[in-house]
């Protein structure tokens, strides 16, 4: 991938990327909260979603959720349920509903949406307590849902 | 200082990664200068729903946190107590007049900041106690207000809280504050932000457990203000309510505005039973 995007090549290929992503607003969920189309058309990286995963200033699921494959990572949240062997659970297009917008699987979950940009009270600009300077950008991109949905795949028992 | 030395060397960090997040103590019961007993579990007050059991913040931090609160020679907040208990006989405003002119001893108010937010009848509004100090200085000293929680208010805020300890936070939810009361517990429950989260997901369905390195309380506020060792100075708890909201990715409201009066008085009522503990200190 890497490699891919540093050619010349990467205008051309983010143009066609750019057509085939699904926008927050766009999103079909099923009856119990999936979603089955790819949100980028790109498949996932799990090794990108690993480091999504872990990151604070992206998916920061580690706040919430206990990972075992990531025990190297120290501080791993209560909140959430464990994620170990969520591959065995769900499906893909149930862990891509729940990343996307966990409250049409769970009514009422403590999670956040991730790629939801509207019906949000005083929704602020990033962590500053100012108010959004509109539109808002999901707090993950379509292609970083994906990889967590790719690297939660991995996590079977 | 001590925390923040120990941070910032990479032996620390090492010694945390190990360890994991510290492991509080929530049996302990707080006695301060073996002298002072401090009520920090109680049996939740009959108008909060969510809640069995109220506990104070304190429980909820490591053994050395908790240590540093039992002694006033450890705890770094008194010393900022004893800087307002100096400016308490300063006379100041045009009415020359200092605090110890009309109320003798600060320690003849231990009955006032378990009961604040409260209704002042002559100002026909809910005032939390750092309103009242700023109208004791507009109204009866002729000096000016001091600013929403700044140093000089928060000072003095912690004067009145530390000669209140062990007296039972009781603030009134009916009368001339139902309205209030109300307003602050719309707040509470409503999921603000982008991270959409409302202060009962943190500190009512989740106290106890961890968000990643911290462990979450009932955000209870009878141990405000509250010197924290991340900052290492007094925090008032409209300040910390500002700094909740931000972190849902919200709009947040005004330090001393309408609405943080009244989630302040929301939630301290929600404390009701448990002891002043103020100035305490937390992370």
């Amino acid at each position: 991938m890497k490699r891919i995007l540093t050619a010349g090549a990467v205008s051309f290929l983010s143009t066609v990327a750019a057509t085939a992503e699904v926008l927050p607003e766009d999103i079909v969920f099923g009856e119990y909260g999936e979603v089955e189309v790819s949100l980028s058309g790109v498949a996932g990286d799990p090794v990108s979603g690993e480091a999504l995963m872990v990151a604070r200033g992206k998916g920061n699921c580690l706040a919430c959720h206990q990972v075992t494959a990531l025990e190297q990572h120290p501080f791993h949240g209560e909140v959430g349920p464990s994620l170990d062997g969520v591959a065995d659970r769900w499906s893909e297009a149930e862990l891509r509903g729940i990343v996307v917008n966990a409250k049409m699987t769970y009514e009422g979950t403590v999670m956040p949406a991730f790629y939801k940009v509207s019906g949000f009270y005083r929704p602020g600009d990033a962590y500053t307590g100012k108010a959004a300077v509109m539109p808002l950008s999901p707090l993950l991109t379509a292609q970083e849902i994906e990889d967590i949905v790719a690297y939660l795949l991995t996590l079977s028992d | 200082m001590y925390m923040k030395t120990l941070i910032k060397s990479g032996v620390a960090v090492i010694a945390l990664l190990a360890a994991g997040p510290v492991a509080a103590d929530e049996d302990a019961d707080l006695i301060i200068n073996d002298e002072i007993e401090i009520t920090v579990r109680a049996e939740a007050p009959a108008h909060v729903d969510g809640l069995r059991t109220i506990y104070s913040g304190w429980v909820f931090r490591a053994d050395e946190t908790q240590a540093l609160q039992m002694d006033d020679f450890e705890n770094p907040a008194m010393l900022f107590a004893d800087e307002a208990r100096e400016k308490w006989t300063r006379v100041e405003g045009s009415a020359e007049k200092s605090c110890a002119d009309c109320h003798g001893e600060p320690e003849s108010l231990a009955d006032a900041r378990g009961t604040y937010p409260k209704w002042n009848d002559q100002a026909q509004e809910v005032r939390t106690l750092a309103m009242q100090v700023n109208g004791c200085r507009t109204e009866q000293m002729g000096a000016e207000a001091w600013k929403y929680d700044s140093a000089e208010l928060l000072n003095m805020e912690a004067l009145l809280s530390s000669v209140a300890r062990g007296n039972p936070v009781n603030v009134a939810i009916d009368g001339p504050v139902a309205a209030t009361f109300e307003l602050g517990k719309e707040i509470y429950y409503s999921r603000f932000g982008q991270l959409d989260l409302s202060c009962a997901n943190c500190h009512e369905e989740n106290y106890g457990n961890n968000i990643r390195a911290d462990h979450l309380s009932q955000g209870q506020i009878n141990g405000f203000p509250t010197y924290r060792l991340k900052n290492a100075r007094l925090n008032g708890a409209q300040t910390r309510f500002r700094g909740c909201i931000r972190d849902t990715r919200a709009e947040t409201y005004a330090v001393g505005s309408e609405e943080f009066i009244a989630l302040e008085l929301y939630v301290a009522s929600r404390g009701n039973g448990l002891s002043v503990e103020g100035p305490s200190v937390r992370n």
